[in-house]
């Protein structure tokens, strides 16, 4: 494969008055990872779409291997080897991993019969090339967002894609799963294949890029060496010095307000996903709950909610019984609670943003009186929580759905902290959202933490947990394997997001506090995935 | 692609936007001087809202503009006597035209003689005369504007309720039997009446509402299978003796009483009548559900994103169930204004009772975006096309049925407004910053 070297331009692209994209140079050496690092909003992905052919740029050039080429569609795109996956797949989820490699350019013989078999042949040769293992043959609504993001990437390559755009593809990751699209990454990077890497993730920066390029609100504001450290990076995206580090006393535990006895939650199809877990939750203390994504949180947070009903056991808020309420009874008794996917749970994306910061408070005073809604004290409420919050929006009137991540979570964090509550339950707090609004959302937790609410977060970053929690509840397949304090070493923590409870292991990895703790990426990539590997332990103090 | 284009487009101008404030957050905190100016703004805020739906209205119209166009080739094409001229067109092109204009021409004149005003009228100087195309055109579309509106609400809460027809049937039975069972003074059986219409078509689409919330039915099919339900039960109704008028050939119901019958505003000669006053008020509260009711707020939700709601707190089920409800009871009443306005000189229940307004109600609702005033236009320009229909059919002898093919076409545009725009070679996007109007617009078009 001949490598292929993409020169950016002096890329303006401008909505009406607007200017997304200002002058951008960029440049994409063969066969090297290039990050495009910047804030939700900073104008990454319409550059992105600039160069894909999906926006036609309103000054500027895109140039490759020396020649000035002009992209007026994606299949100019295409053709020139620039091969894009998106944020949200664009598969067909009945077809099977051929068939969808196939779509569009389909084999075909004579008659136009479709030739699966060398659809199929063509899709393991590629998988023999790139080390990119998926089973041709499986259906892809059948296979897990990892692998479905396979099938994207091997859907550019059999179009002989030499650069390969990835926008924000961790975003829907678990950790293993990103660690292997790392790997993947690195030998397609050997391939001679390069990659343009847009993220907001500094971990994965560092982890991953040979070159980093910052973009600021539509500017390149400089290059980074990926040896940079995560403060320097954060504070050139930001614009502004960054803190990483959540301030926090010490916390001040009161009497127990919130507890869970024997709680068993089921899933749709009746799997025990919740396994009898007792938890306790005191006031004036962040619990944490980590784990790998799909060990039962999702379940456990729907069902303190009330949206899914417990088959077993109870659940108690200030000595009372909450286990059968309604989300709707559940809200009223003071609970406040942010939805781990903001955008399909958390806001109505067609609502304006003061209609969502009022979205489960419209029926009560002052907003309303369970008949009417006061439209005045909705706005006015809306134009407290924005600037309370800093949430960015061009007007209290704008559509939700069309906010940047983070700020569609400001307004989800902002709502469910407006009103008193007794507790507080969020799960992935800050997923997607960049670091300026994570350092924000944060320190609220904290100072509701401060006012005495019990609070749960619920977290598959770990370092999310770490940072905020006063206690850590490590969860495995539906149980609580372990509640440990947030001093204790990654490992520890790694060991039982896996579900090892050797009280050998665990004793020895928490004799070592101090343990890979330098480069936490790479603690997190081992901690989540040492199953496969249950010497890891050993390894480490070795 | 071009719309997820769009769509996205406007999403990345908002986004660079939004972060391009991020320096000033002082200005979203002050406050009080907006709120002060609060309502001025608002009015603002409707302005451009107008220019919004602006662009929408100029595709609305060039839609209109097109549905006449195929009207008229139409119209040339079914008159034997312009079609023969065409036979030696070459020769004298002139005559084919002149007579194509003339008949296209005569047609649409009569159309609007019979739905908006006829000149030749004015010289009588007796109001009824001159008035009597506005009326007609306003009587027609009384019924549209309730079907509209009941096929709107469901709509926003996330439905779409095809059932119009059903429950307007459903209305008009329970309607039809209070009339002419209860002897009560005028009045009072018109409520009466108007309640049976209500409640009837509120049961029948609620229950297609609990199936929907309860059993994960599909509205769609639930719907249009209750409207096959109703008609066959009209049908055996009306071979009841509770129900059928016994002294007659044909299967229909027994007639109102005169006291139940829906008054006319300006005197006998005009059919405009206390309908269109109730009409205006159901818009009124449609808008008020929607924009100032707590139970508007949740049932748009649903509508829009239904987990988002149900994390909420918000029931659903039971917002589906209202919906539904509501707008069984629009329809409901466009079966009392079957049956109690002066469409139908007997007052009787019949098997056409519903001339086919439950599914122009589906039409109304789409041209119309199912904004409240949206409705009451679309209503009016269906009515209009009806009333003036009947006098072009009249007048000019063309078929009113061309009047069904232009309603077709204004709302197969309206629909695929990337047509209309293809058609009229306009610019799709204006490029850009607008992109906001454009996603807009393909996600009305989308949801329709």
């Amino acid at each position: 494969m001949t490598a292929l070297k993409l020169e950016l331009r002096g890329i303006t692209k401008r909505f009406g008055s607007l200017v997304a994209n200002d002058h951008i140079d960029l440049t994409v050496e063969p066969g090297e990872i290039h990050c495009l690092l910047g804030e939700n909003g900073a104008g990454k992905s319409t550059l992105m779409n600039v160069l894909y052919g999906l926006y036609e740029p309103t000054s500027g050039e895109i140039v490759v291997d020396g020649t000035p080429r002009e992209f007026r569609t994606a299949g100019d795109a295409i053709a020139a080897g620039i091969g894009m996956v998106h944020q949200h797949f664009m598969l067909v989820p009945v077809f099977t991993v051929a068939e969808n490699v196939m779509l569009g350019h389909e084999e075909t013989q004579a008659l136009g019969w479709l030739d699966r078999r060398r659809a199929k042949k063509k899709v393991l040769d590629l998988v023999a090339e790139y080390g990119l293992a998926v089973d041709p043959d499986a259906l892809v609504e059948d296979l897990p967002v990892g692998l479905q993001q396979r099938v994207e990437i091997l859907k550019a390559l059999v179009r002989d894609a030499k650069v390969l755009i990835l926008d924000e593809p961790t975003a829907v990751l678990t950790p293993q799963e990103t660690e292997e699209l790392f790997r993947v990454m690195r030998s397609l990077r050997e391939s001679g294949v390069s990659i343009v890497f847009i993220t907001h993730k500094l971990k994965e920066v560092k982890a991953v890029a040979d070159r980093i390029t910052v973009i600021r609100r539509g500017k390149v504001v400089g290059s980074a060496d990926p040896a940079a450290s995560e403060t320097e990076l954060a504070s050139l995206m930001v614009g502004r010095p960054v803190d990483l580090v959540v301030h926090k006393e010490p916390a001040q535990p009161g009497e127990v307000r919130f507890a869970l006895d024997k709680l068993t939650v089921l899933d749709d199809f009746g799997n025990v996903q919740v396994d009898a877990v007792d938890l306790e939750l005191r006031e004036g203390e962040i619990l944490g709950i980590a784990g790998v994504q799909g060990n039962g949180q999702t379940e456990l947070t729907q069902a303190i909610l009330g949206l899914r009903r417990p088959a077993a056991g109870s659940i108690r808020l200030d000595g009372r019984d909450i286990t059968a309420l309604s989300p709707r009874k559940t809200l009223d008794a003071g609970v406040g609670f942010v939805p781990e996917d903001r955008q399909h749970d958390g806001i109505v994306g067609e609502f304006t943003v003061s209609e969502n910061l009022v979205l489960d408070l419209v029926t009560r005073p002052p907003f309303g009186n369970g008949i009417s809604v006061d439209p005045k004290a909705v706005r006015d409420n809306a134009r407290k929580r924005v600037a309370e919050f800093d949430i960015r929006t061009q007007s209290i009137d704008t559509p939700a759905g069309s906010l940047s991540g983070g700020n569609q979570q400001k307004v989800v964090v902002a709502r469910e902290m407006s009103r008193p509550l007794r507790m507080f339950i969020a799960s992935q707090p800050t997923r997607g959202v960049d670091v300026g609004a994570m350092e924000f959302i944060h320190q609220r937790i904290v100072a509701e933490r401060d006012i005495g609410t019990p609070v749960i977060i619920v977290s598959t970053e770990l370092d999310e947990v770490v940072a905020l929690a006063d206690r850590i509840a490590v969860m495995y397949r539906g149980r609580i394997v372990g509640i440990v304090p947030p001093t204790a070493s990654r490992e520890q923590l790694g060991l039982l997001m896996a579900g090892v409870d050797d009280p050998e292991l665990l004793a020895r990895a928490a004799g070592n506090p101090n343990l890979v703790t330098e480069d936490d990426s790479t603690a997190t990539a081992e901690g989540s995935a040492p199953e496969a590997d249950p010497t890891a332990g050993e390894e480490g103090q070795a | 692609m071009t719309e997820s284009n769009n769509a996205n487009r406007g999403n990345d101008a908002n986004d660079a936007s939004g972060s391009g404030k991020a320096n000033e957050p002082a200005a979203a905190p002050t406050a009080t001087q907006p709120a002060a100016k609060a309502p001025q703004k608002s009015f603002g805020r409707q302005v451009l809202d107008g220019i919004v739906t602006g662009n929408s209205a100029v595709v609305t119209f060039l839609a209109i503009v097109l549905a006449l166009v195929v009207g008229a080739i139409l119209i040339v094409l079914s008159d034997q006597d312009v079609l023969d001229k065409y036979q030696y067109f070459f020769a004298d092109p002139g005559d084919a035209l002149s007579a194509s204009w003339t008949v296209v021409k005569d047609a649409y004149v009569a159309l609007f003689k019979g739905a908006i005003l006829d000149p030749d009228t004015l010289d009588s100087n007796y109001a009824p005369y001159i008035l009597k195309p506005i009326s007609e055109t306003i009587s027609m579309a009384t019924p549209l504007i309730f079907g509209g509106l009941a096929v709107s609400i469901a709509f926003r809460a996330g439905l779409f309720n095809i059932g119009a027809q059903g429950q307007l049937i459903a209305g008009a039975i329970l309607a039809s039997w209070v009339g002419f069972t209860f002897d009560l003074p005028g009045a009072l059986l018109l409520i009466l009446v108007m309640l049976g219409g209500i409640i009837g078509g509120a049961l029948y689409a609620g229950l297609a509402g609990v199936l929907k919330a309860r059993f994960g039915a599909h509205e769609v099919i639930v719907t249009i299978m209750f409207n096959y339900i109703a008609v066959y039960f009209l049908g055996w109704l009306l071979t009841t003796t509770t129900f059928r008028e016994a002294d007659q050939q044909q299967p229909i119901g027994k007639p109102l009483d005169d006291g139940a019958l829906l008054p006319r505003l300006f005197g006998d000669e005009l059919r405009i009548n206390l309908g269109i006053i109730l009409a205006l008020a159901a818009v009124a509260l449609y808008w008020w559900i929607l924009n100032r009711s707590a139970m508007g707020f949740e049932l748009r939700a649903v509508g829009s994103n239904p987990d988002a709601a149900r994390t909420a707190g918000m029931s659903v089920g039971r917002a589906q169930i209202v919906s539904m409800a509501i707008a069984g009871g629009l329809a409901g009443m466009v079966g009392v204004c079957q049956l109690a306005g002066p469409y139908n000189a007997g007052h009787q229940l019949s098997p056409t009772i519903d001339a086919g307004l439950g599914f122009t109600a589906i039409t109304v609702a789409l041209l119309g975006r199912t904004k409240p005033l949206g409705v009451v236009f679309a209503a009016l320009l269906f009515g209009a096309l009806q009333a003036g229909g009947s006098t072009m059919q009249a007048a000019a002898g063309v078929s009113i049925d061309i009047v069904m093919v232009i309603q077709a076409v204004i709302v197969l545009c309206v629909a695929a407004p990337a047509l209309v725009r293809t058609i009229f070679r306009l610019k799709g996007a204006h490029k850009g910053g607008e992109g906001g109007l454009v996603a807009k617009e393909t996600a009305g078009a989308e949801a329709v």
